[in-house]
């Protein structure tokens, strides 16, 4: 009842695929949705916003569906990729005219509307016409426009595309109150360590299908049939690389060039900690270590960019 | 539940009426509008300063323009901009989802743009009959204009005149509000429309029937003479020979109005947002 359920939906724009065969359950909480261009991110939040139908599959969002409109955009918000704007608005004009549908009383849709022009620091801007605003201005509008209602569920296609890093920290500081709240969060992007950090679990997708899905780690773990990459930074790197290599878990280690350290490839995570442990025993005085590839950034190339390379 | 689509319809006709208004690009309906009160007004200086002044004559090139320009051709494209531009004018702009994303009904989005685009043809093409009315008709003395509006035809042909141009936007207003909500380049199903409407002089008595002109022609209040040599092009357009009463045309075409925009109304149930891929 509380999430965001699509159950094996598929969407076609005649031929051309846009999703295939999705099937997720989103838990509330902050997800983000991360693939490169044309994957297919747009399509799925479409979708979920019921600005498209699927061509196969069922959709709903906390039980309710986009075919009964008066509740359904009650509970979401959509802020979307599109840059366009109504014609000739200013930025607070465009926020309370929209907000004047949901039927609230004029007095509740000023004060509401002010509320949201408010989180998004665009207070004295909003006065102006949105015609003159900056890319980075029109995202934050488009975004009190999506949450002026509050809606327990917020879906943001690219909400941090042309923001200086001060509004993006901002932003991402808003997500994670939003977030906190207990609302549905769900932004996606190309740029994968923009979200991962506030993200509470993560969906990626490539080329129309979701390749990974759940919290960061299990995404990890969902692949590690696959080599895992760990860092040790140590005093005699080549020693300790000709010790490992005597070890079947380990299948590459790579001395780094300021000699201070080791990149090792191995299959299995866990007995290659153990095996460390063993031989900082012998002499070899290790700094530290850390899984080079245990952010989404490290899985994202992995999974996604490691497909757009051999195309 | 009607409150809330009230309150709805009335934002939605707040937002979109002043879009239509002062869109700068909406110039051109206005000077569409105005276009007739031009030469009516020139032809009312050159009268006075000749001192001939056919009353008689006056009427009837009123009524010729009217029908044969006025109708046919400034209300039908001024419908065209104004109704085809609440849904395909949004598509261009990109802003077509805020409404989608609101909660309102579709059939309700579409009722508040189709009284939207209503209250601003109906505005600008009845604003315009009165405008022309005064060119044409200010030259002639006071008396004359008094004993024709009060107590010959002329007030009950005015009115006449402002219902036609008002249920010309309806119905006019109807089908190019479902051609946008139907199709991709609506300029095609216009150009159909078009000679659909053109051609009612040669349509047998049933298809006529669902033309929007011949029931317009139905309101007007006085038939143009047919000029001599019956069947030129000319008198195909303007002279019918079997029109309806007027309260009958009235009554067909709010029907065919009504029947028109419920059908955009469940289309608009099946619209999808695709601005084209970003
Ligand atoms: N309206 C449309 N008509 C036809 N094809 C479309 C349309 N919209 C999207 N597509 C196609 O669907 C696929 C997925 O596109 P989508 O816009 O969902 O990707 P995305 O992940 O949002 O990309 P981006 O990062 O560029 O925003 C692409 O191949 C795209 O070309
Ligand atoms: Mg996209």
């Amino acid at each position: 009842m509380d999430a965001i359920i699509l159950d094996n939906v598929s969407k076609f724009y005649g031929e051309v695929l846009g999703v295939n065969k999705v099937t997720l359950s989103i838990p509330p909480g902050i997800t983000s949705l991360v693939g490169p261009n044309g994957s297919g991110k747009t399509t799925l939040m479409n979708l979920i916003a019921g600005l498209l139908q699927p061509t196969r599959g069922g959709i709903s969002v906390c039980g309710l569906s986009p075919s009964d409109p008066e509740h359904f955009f009650r509970t979401l918000g959509y802020a979307t990729q599109y840059d366009g704007f109504p014609r000739g608005l200013t930025g607070w004009e465009f926020v309370r005219n929209y907000l004047r549908l949901f039927g609230f009383s004029p007095k509740d849709t000023e004060r509401m509307a002010w509320e949201s022009i408010d989180r998004v620091g665009l207070r004295e801007a909003s006065q102006r016409k949105i015609a003159g605003f900056s890319k980075g201005m029109r995202q934050r509008i488009k975004l009190a426009q999506a949450i002026a209602h509050r809606p327990k569920v917020l879906v943001l296609d690219e909400p941090l595309n042309g923001l200086d890093p001060l509004a993006r920290a901002e932003t991402i500081a808003l997500f994670r109150e939003l977030g906190n709240e207990g609302s549905h969060v769900l932004i996606s992007s190309h740029i994968l360590h923009e979200v991962d950090l506030i993200s509470d679990q993560v969906i990626m997708m490539s080329q129309g299908y979701v390749v990974a899905e759940g919290q960061i780690r299990g995404v990890r773990d969902e692949i590690s049939e696959q080599p895992m990459q760990v860092l040790i930074r140590c005093d005699k790197p080549d020693v300790l690389a000709s010790q490992l290599f005597h070890h079947s878990q380990v299948v590459e280690a790579k001395v780094h060039a300021d000699r201070g350290g080791l990149l090792v490839r191995t299959h299995h995570a866990e007995s290659f900690y153990k095996l460390l442990n063993r031989i900082a025993l012998d002499g070899v005085r290790i700094e530290s270590v850390a899984p080079a590839d245990d952010d989404a950034q490290s899985i994202y190339e992995y999974l996604i960019g490691s497909e757009e390379s051999t195309k | 539940m009607m409150t809330l689509w009230n309150r709805q319809i009335l934002a939605i006709m707040r937002i979109d009426l002043a879009k239509t208004f002062f869109a700068k690009r909406g110039l051109w309906i206005y000077l569409l509008a105005l276009s007739p009160a031009v030469p009516m007004l020139l032809h009312s200086l050159l009268d006075r300063h000749e001192g001939n002044s056919d009353f008689g004559q006056d009427v009837q090139i009123f009524a010729g323009i009217f029908q044969f320009f006025y109708l046919r051709i400034a209300i039908f494209f001024g419908c065209v901009g104004i109704f085809m531009n609440l849904f395909r004018g949004e598509m261009v702009d990109k802003s077509l989802h805020y409404y989608l994303l609101a909660p309102v009904r579709r059939e309700v989005i579409l009722v508040g743009k189709f009284l939207s685009g209503l209250v601003a043809s109906v505005t600008i093409f009845c604003g315009s009959v009165l405008v022309q009315w005064c060119s044409l008709f200010c030259h002639h003395p006071a008396s004359l204009l008094n004993s024709y509006m009060f107590t010959g035809p002329g007030a009950s042909h005015l009115v006449s005149y402002l219902v036609a141009a008002a249920c010309a936007c309806v119905g006019y207003g109807s089908v190019f509000l479902a051609a946008g909500v139907l199709f991709r380049n609506p300029l095609i199903p216009a150009a159909v429309i078009l000679l659909w409407e053109s051609a009612d002089g040669i349509l047998p008595a049933l298809l006529k029937k669902i033309s929007v002109i011949y029931w317009l022609k139905s309101i007007c209040p006085i038939s143009i003479p047919s000029p001599k040599g019956n069947n030129s092009i000319l008198n195909l357009l303007i002279f019918d020979v079997d029109p309806a009463p007027a309260r009958v045309a009235i009554l067909n075409l709010m029907l065919l109005a009504g029947f028109v925009v419920v059908w955009a109304a469940i289309r608009a149930r099946r619209i999808e947002i695709g601005y084209g891929s970003e």
